[in-house]
């Protein structure tokens, strides 16, 4: 991803500021023509990745560091985000909701997120911890629902 | 930093409600938890969730949920979710877990059912 972010924020992984990120998400993605439902999914989604980076990457401890990196896409419509961290780097291979019949709590935030996104990928770091490339696409009643899209900034700077 | 969730605990016809105030993410899911827990010490003959007012559920709030159904269920307690909103309704579809509960459109018809 060449340019800047639209939105870049840096947390701590403290559970108590998940709140504030979802309302940068929601913020955005209102901007970028999602609709209710569709914006909700996103926001869930988003939040249930931080959640596990807090959890499984952090141990649930609050000092470690998070940061969400927010792009509006022009071709398709939507939006792309990153998520990065420091914590415990996982096998992607290993990474996966539980089976839903299997009724018990936990579990449930990766079959969420590749529920709900149309693109999840997640991958160590080089320099460590673990990167989450997530994408969604506005359906095709809120592209017609929505502004013209922004020019495309790769081919406008080319 | 955000406030603390705040949980009505209220007796109606003989059922025990709990209503969390606003919404359950991983932040406030132990407050949720041990809400229940205490509700459930009182030995009710049946326990409402009231999630009329709440907006916002992550998965570790549904945990506390599916949680609270096998409390009631070890107890032998009816647990009956109520006022539940779209957004709520739409994470319990998609983890496919909205056949387990039974829920109701208002506290007052999940004190009666």
């Amino acid at each position: 991803m060449e340019r800047e972010p639209e939105i870049s924020i840096r947390i701590f992984s403290d559970p108590h500021l998940l709140a504030t990120v979802r309302g940068a998400i929601e913020g955005l993605a209102k901007c970028v023509g999602f609709q209710d439902k569709s914006r909700a999914m996103l926001t869930l989604a988003i939040d249930e990745a931080l959640t596990n980076v807090i959890r499984h990457g952090y141990g649930e401890q609050a000092h470690g560091m998070i940061w969400v990196h927010m792009w509006r896409s022009a071709h398709p419509r939507g939006l792309r985000i990153i998520i990065e961290d420091l914590g415990k780097a996982t096998d992607p291979s290993k990474i996966r909701g539980r089976e839903l019949n299997d009724v018990r709590p936990g579990g449930l935030g990766v079959h969420i997120i590749k529920e709900t996104m149309d693109e999840a990928a997640w991958e160590p770091r080089p320099s460590g911890g673990m990167r989450l490339t997530l994408a969604k696409w506005l359906n095709a009643e809120e592209v017609a629902a929505s502004y013209p899209a922004p020019p495309n900034p790769e081919q406008t700077n080319s | 930093m955000n406030s603390p969730l705040i949980i009505k605990i209220t007796t109606v016809n003989g059922s025990t409600v709990v209503a969390p105030q606003s919404y359950i993410d991983m932040s406030r899911a132990p407050t949720m938890r041990d809400a229940i827990k205490s509700a459930l010490a009182a030995k009710p003959s049946k326990l409402v969730i009231d999630l009329s007012v709440v907006n916002y559920v992550d998965s570790s709030g549904i945990a506390t949920l599916v949680e609270a159904l096998k409390w009631t269920r070890e107890a032998n307690v009816g647990l009956t979710l109520a006022g539940l909103s779209p957004r709520v309704k739409t994470l319990m579809d998609i983890t496919k877990l909205s056949a387990m509960f039974t829920t109701r459109a208002t506290v007052e018809e999940a004190c009666k059912a």
